[in-house]
């Protein structure tokens, strides 16, 4: 396990102050990808990464529209402001990448509002969902006539984009009792097919919407094959692996992958085991946004390190 | 008793009035037998991301319902799919007759780390 979390700045930050980190903060994430091990380079407002001539990306998560209760009664409007960051952004990203739960219940209603304000972003979006979009009548078929044009089964799929091969895998669907996230043999087949031929040299960015790795257990915050896929993906030399659900930022790197999760744009959740239930966390609405957030991902060309900038709602 | 099976609904003066119905001609024969008369006592109560109580014990023929009461969906799904709810929202309900005698583990279908059993004997 590397001592270093992705967010030096020369410095090297210990475990210790990640996790406090991951108590406090939230913004988007600035990634940049170059083949080699990620780091961050900087809050967005002072990265140069966005300049270097690479190519951004963000990751957004969690929005639960339709969400009412105390936590945040409007979930639409703290997903307005945060489309608002990305449409004041100086540098229009590439795409979106959601790590799903877009939808509280799976209404359509909410399907609606949220295609509504995301799409004032005016940028593609690829998404996967939460296990909070898959709840309809019909168990996910409102989400995947949205969201699954050319996607496999409940909606998993690829796409390569400057040189860097993106994931996008379910791990939301058919869960065991007594279990955690589940990706199943099928999807595994799959994703062992899609990498095969690959070289290891390609640039991997894999993104699901419950942590792949185990988070903590005893929350369910992992997936219980989620190494299996990992251990496909070993052999590349930068894999990023970018997740939602825990609605709060964790960062790890472990040789050559770098594990992120988001922030949400509705509420914050606890830090693992800091409360009797990861139910949504109450906090004074006027440090609300300051707990949601975004991510921005920046991919330079050339050799340099993969970035990732948290922006808060707040900033 | 087909009402009673999938009763998973936010019309309570509908089930209450269902309730009434089967309960009031059985009400005095259950008492005379010492039987629990309240059904409350079959209620399984989710709160912070648990079933309590976790395992409940009922004779034969009795309806248990299941309530949320958090601010996140959970549902209750056998792992044997013997029954299965839809996901219910903060407050909404579940209910399900168990007919026969056995043990039905069960979880939540969005949060299957959250378990729970009921033993029919």
């Amino acid at each position: 396990m590397a001592n270093q979390g992705p967010h030096d700045h020369g410095k090297g930050l210990g475990r210790r102050e990640v996790l406090e980190c991951m108590l406090w903060a939230g913004t988007g994430v600035l990634w940049t990808v170059s083949g080699g091990i990620p780091h961050s380079v900087g809050l967005i407002g002072e990265a140069a990464a966005a300049e270097a001539g690479g190519f951004t990306f963000l990751q957004m998560s969690d929005s639960h529209i339709g969400f009412d209760k105390a936590a945040n009664p409007d979930a639409l409007g703290t997903l307005r402001e945060a489309v608002a960051k990305v449409k004041a952004m100086p540098a229009k990203p590439a795409f979106i990448i959601n790590t799903g739960d877009i939808t509280h219940l799976s209404k359509p209603a909410e399907f609606d509002n949220a295609d509504k304000v995301f799409g004032e972003t005016g940028v593609p979006i690829h998404w996967v969902p939460g296990e909070h979009d898959i709840i309809d009548e019909e168990r996910g078929k409102a989400y995947l006539e949205r969201y699954g044009k050319g996607s496999k089964g409940a909606g998993w799929y690829s796409f390569d984009d400057h040189g860097v091969h993106f994931i996008g895998l379910v791990n939301v669907v058919d869960l065991k009792g007594g279990g955690l996230g589940n990706l199943g043999a099928e999807q595994l087949a799959w994703l062992e097919a899609d990498l095969k031929d690959k070289s290891s040299s390609t640039p991997i960015v894999v993104f699901a919407h419950i942590p792949l790795q185990v988070v903590y257990k005893e929350w369910g915050w992992g997936t219980e094959d989620g190494m299996r896929a990992l251990d496909l993906l070993k052999r590349f030399g930068s894999v990023t692996v970018l997740n939602g659900h825990i609605h709060q930022l964790a960062q790890k790197v472990e040789g050559n992958m770098t594990f992120h999760t988001a922030m949400s744009t509705a509420f914050p959740q606890p830090a693992p085991g800091s409360a009797p239930s990861p139910g949504p966390m109450v906090v004074p609405a006027d440090q609300l946004r300051s707990k949601l957030g975004l991510s921005t991902v920046t991919v330079l060309q050339g050799n340099k390190p993969l970035a990732i900038v948290d922006r808060t709602l707040a900033g | 008793m087909k009402k009673l099976r999938h009763a998973a609904s936010r019309l309570s003066f509908a089930r209450a009035l269902t309730a009434a119905l089967l309960l009031g001609p059985l009400a005095g024969a259950l008492l005379a037998f010492g039987a629990r008369a309240a059904t409350e006592a079959d209620v399984v109560t989710i709160d912070n991301f648990t079933f309590g109580p976790p395992e409940l014990t009922i004779p034969v023929g009795t309806t248990v319902k299941w309530v949320n009461h958090d601010d996140i969906p959970h549902s209750v799904v056998d792992k044997n799919k013997a029954f299965r709810s839809k996901a219910l929202d903060t407050d909404d309900n579940f209910s399900f007759t168990f007919a026969s005698a056995g043990t039905f583990d069960y979880f939540c279908g969005l949060h299957p780390h959250m378990v729970g059993k009921i033993v029919v004997k």
